[in-house]
This record gives C-alpha cells, structure tokens and sequence, in this order.
C-alpha cells in the first residue's frame, strides 16, 4: 500500500475530514429518517436540538475534571467516592444517563488504570459528556486489552515497565472514572485551578493530569 | 453472538491516532443521529439491550466500515421497523406513508432536561444471596451463543479472581430478547493478562471485567 493510498484510508475511516460518498449518504439518510419521524409525530426535532445543547454545552469532562479536584482536596470525599461512586458524583449535580452505576478507580504510584468498552460504546456521559470518536472506534477497542502499553505510547504516555496496569472492560453497566494522581506541586491550588489540570483522557486513563502541553 | 462488535484482542485495526481538540460532532448529521437515537429509545418500545443486540447483528464488513453514529444510525432504522413505527419505504421515499404503532411515550423538548438527568438506572433487586464473593476463585464459561451476551470471547473460559460484587442488574442476554429482565448478581473479575493472553503476555497486566453470576463457575 503506497503512503497516499494509505493516507486515504485514514481519512475516510475518520469521517467528515473529507466530503466522501459515506459523509453524503449518512446526511441523506438521516435527515430522511427525521423527516419520516416528525410527520409521523414520533419525535419533536426541537429535542434534539436540546439533547445536542446539552452535551455540547452543559454535561461534559468539566464535571469530572471537578470530581477528580474535590478527590484531591477532600479525603472524605475521596473516601466517598470508593465505597459509593454515584452518590458521591451526585452530591456535586451530575446524575443520570450512562452515568447510574458509577465507579471512581484511583491510580497510585503502584497501578495505572485504564477504561474501555470492548465490546461497545459505554462511557461514563454524566462526568465526561460524549465520547470522543477513538474511544468507539475499532483500534482502541481492540487493542486496550492486550497492548496498553502500546496504546499509551500512542497518546505520549510512557508508564515505567515496573507499574502495573489494570484495564478495565465495562462489559456491565457500571461506569468507570479514573481519579489520576494528583500532580506536585499543586498544594496551594483552589479545586477549581485543579481542575483545569484534569484531561478528559486523563479521567479515561490515557493520560496523565498536569497542565496542558 | 460472536459478532463484529466483540473487539478485544483483535489486531490489524493500526494506530488509534486520537484527535487533538476533537470536536463534539464531526457533522450536522451526527448531531442528528445522535438526538434520532435518544428520541427513538423514548418511544419506549425497546430496551438498551436490544438496541446493542441491533448494532453487532450489522454484517462485519459494514460494521467494521462504519463510524459509531453510522452504526447507531442502522441500528435504529431496524429498530424502528421492528417496532412497527416506520419502513423501510417509508425511509427511502423519506416521507410517511402509514400510520405507525402508538409509542409509550414521545420525547419532547421540555422532557429532555429531566430525562437525560434521570438517565435508565438497570439495577434490580434479587432474592438470592450472592453465590461467590471476593476473593474467590473463578472461571468463566465456554459458550457461543447466536443470541446477545455480554461476555466478551478474549475472557471466555478463563480463570479470575472476584474482585466485587457489584450489586444485582437487568442480564442482558435475556432481555435483549425480550425474555424479561431476570436480574442477576454482577462482580468485577480480574484476570492476570497472562491467563488471557498467554506467551509474551504483559506480567504487569491485569484486565477485568463486569460478570454476570451465569457467567462464571467456582473453579
């Protein structure tokens, strides 16, 4: 396979970087499959344009990111968060869809942990929001179970041979958020300044928290 | 099933090459297929069960091919046909032809807020006790249903350790066939990688996952 060749298939597998019949099918299709359900009554379009504002504006890795900073500031709730997940999400506003039966996984300078849905797309939506495309798509799904440490290399993350690592298949309907290790030197931060220090992918565990390279 | 969906341990699929600044929606119609398969599991007449069943029974090549909205996307349209609220003509003509089935419910733009903040929690209570707790030694069991499961094929078979009991939920495997939602208690089981994988497995590897009780026998 020649490198343009290639470069291609990369394209097209990642959708909409280029207008490809794929792209211009799927509009066709689904604005047919809209336009059926209205006339038929069956959905009111106006509650997907809020279900899009909502992820798109209000239920994102901002919650989660204020998760993992209370973690950091307040052993009670850390503590919380490992015997209750939900409850203790809850008490700060995020509740509800894939996001019911949480569970808060914490690394240590011993474990790293790592989440995927090997057989899906189940992502905790109530602290990170949508899952970003690679999450769904076929390389990391495949791949997070037998080769993490592949796959962290691939997001710039280098553990030492000596950390174990955990993965963690949500083959249920629990829900996994990954409390990272909280980075030095941040003794005097507020729980907001720390929370600008936790990615989305730090709390999937394919990063590590700090400030934003 | 052992369908195109039961990814873990495959290979050949390259580099997982994440996006920076990856946008929410990479075009209008994601935004839509979102939002179409939200309004579409409102109606009621489906669990989340089924509709994964849907996603894996897309042939393998399409699967393979397809963006996660794209496969949603084909999933409701079966879905919806299934269900007797639309066809297949009526899609490609793009306009209604006949009147559908009456839905349970229809998700308004006044309901989303409540809704999404409720969310569809699946645990069920159970008159059992639970037959194993941490610590034990477990196996899981060696089958190959044609019908949904949630029991990957990389952890069939293998021996693990509980590491929790996780609590009682809807078993899947039932009620995505529409069997009822025959609760059943759920542990996380740990696995050294080497169990899994075997030679040249990672020795500082441990990979787990949510087990329903049929799944697994005391070793």
């Amino acid at each position: 396979m020649s490198a343009d060749h290639h470069h291609h298939d990369h394209d097209h597998h990642h959708h909409g970087h280029g207008h490809d019949n794929r792209y211009t099918d799927m509009h066709a299709r689904v604005k047919a499959l809209e336009t059926v359900l209205t006339e038929k009554g069956l959905i009111d379009p106006k509650a997907i344009d809020e279900i899009v504002e909502t992820y798109e504006t209000k239920i994102g890795p901002r919650n989660g990111a204020r998760v993992v900073a209370k973690a950091w500031s307040d052993p009670d709730f850390a503590e919380w968060l490992t015997t209750d997940a939900t409850a203790a999400i809850a008490s700060l506003g995020y509740t509800g869809r894939q996001g019911e039966h949480m569970r808060a996984v914490f690394n240590t300078p011993d474990t790293h942990n790592l989440v995927v849905c090997t057989l899906c797309s189940c992502y905790p939506w109530a602290v990170l929001g949508l899952p970003p495309v690679w999450y769904k798509a076929p390389a990391y799904r495949s791949r997070a179970v037998i080769d993490p440490r592949g796959v962290l290399a691939e997001f710039g993350v280098t553990l030492p041979e000596t950390k174990k690592i955990r993965v963690w298949d949500s083959t249920a309907e629990l829900r996994y958020l990954v409390i990272p290790e909280r980075p030095g030197g941040t003794d005097g931060l507020s729980e907001e300044e720390l929370a600008d220090l936790v990615s989305r992918d730090a709390m999937i565990g394919t990063a590590i928290a700090g400030p934003r390279p | 099933m052992n369908g195109p969906h039961d990814l873990g341990g495959q290979m050949g699929f390259g580099p997982v090459a994440p996006e920076k600044d990856e946008p929410y929606f990479h075009a209008e119609w994601e935004k839509r297929a979102l939002g179409l398969t939200l309004s579409g599991g409102a109606l009621g007449a489906w669990t989340i069960d089924e509709s994964r069943h849907a996603r894996e029974n897309i042939p393998p090549a399409e699967y393979l091919g397809a963006s996660y909205y794209e496969i949603w996307t084909r999933a409701l349209e079966i879905l919806l046909e299934r269900h007797g609220f639309v066809t297949a003509a009526e899609i490609d003509a793009g306009h209604k032809q006949m009147e559908p089935v009456t839905p349970k419910r229809i998700l308004k733009a006044e309901m989303v807020a409540g809704v999404l903040a409720k969310g569809g929690p699946c645990d069920r209570p159970v008159e059992t006790e639970p037959r194993f707790q941490p610590g034990d030694r477990v196996r899981t069991r060696n089958f190959n249903p044609e019908t949904h499961t949630r029991l990957p094929r990389y952890a069939r078979a293998k021996a693990g350790i509980v590491e929790a009991v996780q609590g009682s939920f809807v078993f899947p495997d039932d009620n995505a066939h529409g069997k009822g939602e025959n609760p059943q208690w759920v542990y996380t089981v740990a696995f050294d990688a080497a169990e899994i994988w075997g030679e040249g497995a990672d020795p500082m590897l441990t990979v787990s996952i949510d087990a329903w009780e049929s799944y697994l026998e005391h070793v």
